[in-house]
């Protein structure tokens, strides 16, 4: 065996450790050592990736060598090893681009344990997107919601308790429903490991009885996930939460947790229900129907918000409903666009909630659109990626939104029937016009020259420019050569079957 | 189908101590109930687990005098779920409850849809 195959577990348990050395630490030392870890792991898991392409195949890390029915197992291939290390570079950029607003929002004394706390979600979310058990997905998906109610609370203002309290709540019903499903595919399985109850339910759902039960358990599960990741129409606590925690924690908990949500519910209909027989459940076209209503009444929503952060969280809803849009239009080519769609959406996403804040200050820290008028050209370089982020949005070429816009297009030509077909060009089109409005007359507004004329000019350091600059690279790149990571992809899911 | 919820009615009870508690978490507007329905449902689940892992006429598996055979003994899986269920549903109590005592020091309500309304009138920044 490798040496390569140890690295996943590897990540998991740095990262828990590190939790617990940051609540130790200094801030400063803390922040240092987070960013040093990080760097490691994104090398560490870049290296998986490598290896896995090469070789063709995934490996499982059998751990303390317990065989199959037993022990607990680890699972990475192409598609895994690439989730984490996308989720590793956005997590990466968003604490580093988002400190200097931390310094403001969090207490001196408790700015370490922000690091702790980023650094146990760092290992809930690897342990989520390796994990080949399902058991162990629960443990450390209540793990990831504990965590991102923690980085959420650490603003201690009233609305940002109260935010985190109606999160909390929503996300209680999504673990117990989860935890309902699990509970009931074990029950006519018998086993917990991945692999097996995939062989267990394929020999089940010759039987009607059984089908029905493994039908309940699946329609549960994917209720409780989708309330976590607010699809359609689950999504109404995303503004207040997104809104009001800290910029660096908005980006992550739009553009990480919600997605890691979604990539174990997809592992779920691959490796333990198994495709072909998920594909004649009815929860399909359900998902389809709530995925394009989230598009439109998300978009809407964006539309009527009140403030920029608003209407940014409610873009977000919009979006996932296009990921839940792919698993419905399902097939190896709808899996495709929903996953590049996490990708695309998570590096443009954080872009996003970490420029607005920015503006926020170069216009007297206050998000109303009036106030934002010339704020672009206050503060240049949040403007200027303010602008790329909204591009990709609306699903302008070159950048990732066209990309996985295109993808679901053919996916549906490829996949569907006319029906369905008409339906996600509409929406497609719907969609890409509604984003067009909302964000282009903010754009248009925050290049506006503005009455009360020219305030300061923003500060920039490098800690902010660096991380935006690579979350901007890596949108272009996956615009630019997107056939490269949706082969991946592909090759990643063709692993999983 | 009434024959099959009698012959199973630990399951039936479970699920529906389970509907109950996820009610309970969704429409009850005191903050103190809604933990309390919380707990009523996460207890629904382990109640599911137990009764599904247990096996009539067989031990504990704990080894009791040299019988090796699985056949003498229940499955020890379900038990140790319902034991790692616990851990999470403690933890995440005393998360909820930690933020109740917050949210009340400071709104001086339990009410969520009182505290709506007060934070509507705070002016904070961004």
């Amino acid at each position: 065996m490798d040496f390569i195959t140890n690295i996943p577990l590897f990540t998991i348990v740095l990262s828990l450790f590190s939790g617990v050395l940051c609540m130790m630490l200094s801030d400063r030392a803390a922040r240092r050592y987070t960013f040093c870890y990080e760097v490691l792991l994104i090398a560490g898991v870049a290296a998986v990736l490598f290896y896995t392409v090469k070789t063709g195949q995934a490996f499982t890390y059998v751990m303390g060598e317990f065989p199959a029915p037993w022990g607990n197992e680890i699972r990475a291939g192409v598609l895994e090893a690439l989730t984490a290390l996308f989720f590793l570079i956005v997590m990466l950029c968003s604490v580093t681009a988002g400190r200097r607003f931390l310094l403001v929002d969090v207490d001196d004394s408790k700015r370490n344990l922000y690091y702790t706390l980023i650094n146990l979600m760092t290992a809930a979310l690897l342990a989520m997107v390796w994990t080949n058990d399902i058991f162990t997905g629960y443990v450390f998906l209540e793990i990831l919601t504990l965590t991102s109610c923690g980085i959420l609370i650490v603003r201690e203002i009233g609305r940002t308790t109260l935010a985190a309290v109606r999160y909390m709540i929503m996300n209680l019903l999504g673990s117990g429903l989860f935890l309902l499903g699990v509970v009931l595919l074990y029950d006519v399985t018998g086993d917990l490991l991945m692999v097996p109850m995939q062989a267990d339910i394929a020999r089940l759902s010759g039987d009607p009885r059984n089908m029905l039960v493994i039908t309940m358990a699946t329609g549960v599960l994917t209720v409780g996930l989708a309330i976590k990741s607010g699809l359609f129409p689950f999504h109404y606590w995303m503004p207040d939460t997104y809104g009001w925690a800290t910029p660096a924690s908005g980006s992550i908990l739009s553009s990480l947790v919600s997605k890691c949500y979604i990539f174990l519910l997809i592992k779920i209909y691959w490796r333990v229900i198994g495709i072909e027989v998920f594909e004649k459940m009815p929860v399909r076209n359900i998902l389809f129907v709530l995925g394009v209503c989230g598009i439109v009444f998300g978009s809407l929503s964006a539309i009527r918000a009140s403030n920029v952060n608003r209407m940014v969280a409610f873009s977000s809803a919009a979006q996932i409903g296009y990921i839940y849009m792919g698993i419905g239009i399902g097939g190896l080519p709808g899996y495709t666009a929903a996953i590049f769609q996490i990708f695309a959406h998570s590096v443009t996403k954080s872009l996003l909630f970490l420029t607005t804040p920015r503006l926020a200050e170069a216009s007297g820290n206050s998000l109303k659109f009036k106030d934002l008028e010339g704020s672009a050209v206050r503060d240049r370089n949040a403007g200027f990626f303010f602008l790329l982020g909204a591009f990709s949005m609306i699903g302008i070429p070159i950048f990732a939104g066209f990309s996985a816009k295109l993808l679901f297009g053919t996916a549906a030509v490829e996949v569907s029937g006319d029906r369905k077909i008409l339906t996600v060009i509409l929406a497609l089109a719907l969609s890409s016009v509604l984003n067009a409005l909302y964000f282009l007359r903010t754009v248009i507004r925050i290049y506006q020259k503005s009455p009360n004329g020219d305030r300061t000019r923003m500060l920039h350091r490098a800690d902010y420019n660096v991380p935006m600059g690579i979350l901007t690279v890596l949108n272009l790149a996956m615009g630019l050569f997107s056939w490269i990571f949706a082969d991946l992809i592909q090759s990643g899911l063709l692993m999983f079957g | 189908m009434a024959g099959n919820l009698i012959a199973n009615y630990e399951e039936a009870a479970a699920i529906v101590l389970f509907g109950i508690g996820f009610t309970m978490l969704l429409f009850q507007r005191n903050l103190i109930k809604k933990l309390i329905g919380m707990n009523i449902m996460d207890t629904g689940t382990f109640l599911f687990l137990a009764s599904m892992g247990y096996i009539n006429g067989r031990k504990a598996p704990i080894i009791e005098n040299g019988v090796m055979s699985a056949e003498a003994y229940i499955n020890p899986v379900p038990a140790g779920l319902v034991l790692t269920g616990i851990v999470v549903s403690v933890s995440v109590t005393a998360m909820m409850l930690s933020l109740t005592v917050r949210l009340y020091k400071r709104y001086h309500t339990l009410y969520l849809d009182d505290i709506y309304v007060l934070s509507r009138h705070q002016t904070e920044d961004r």
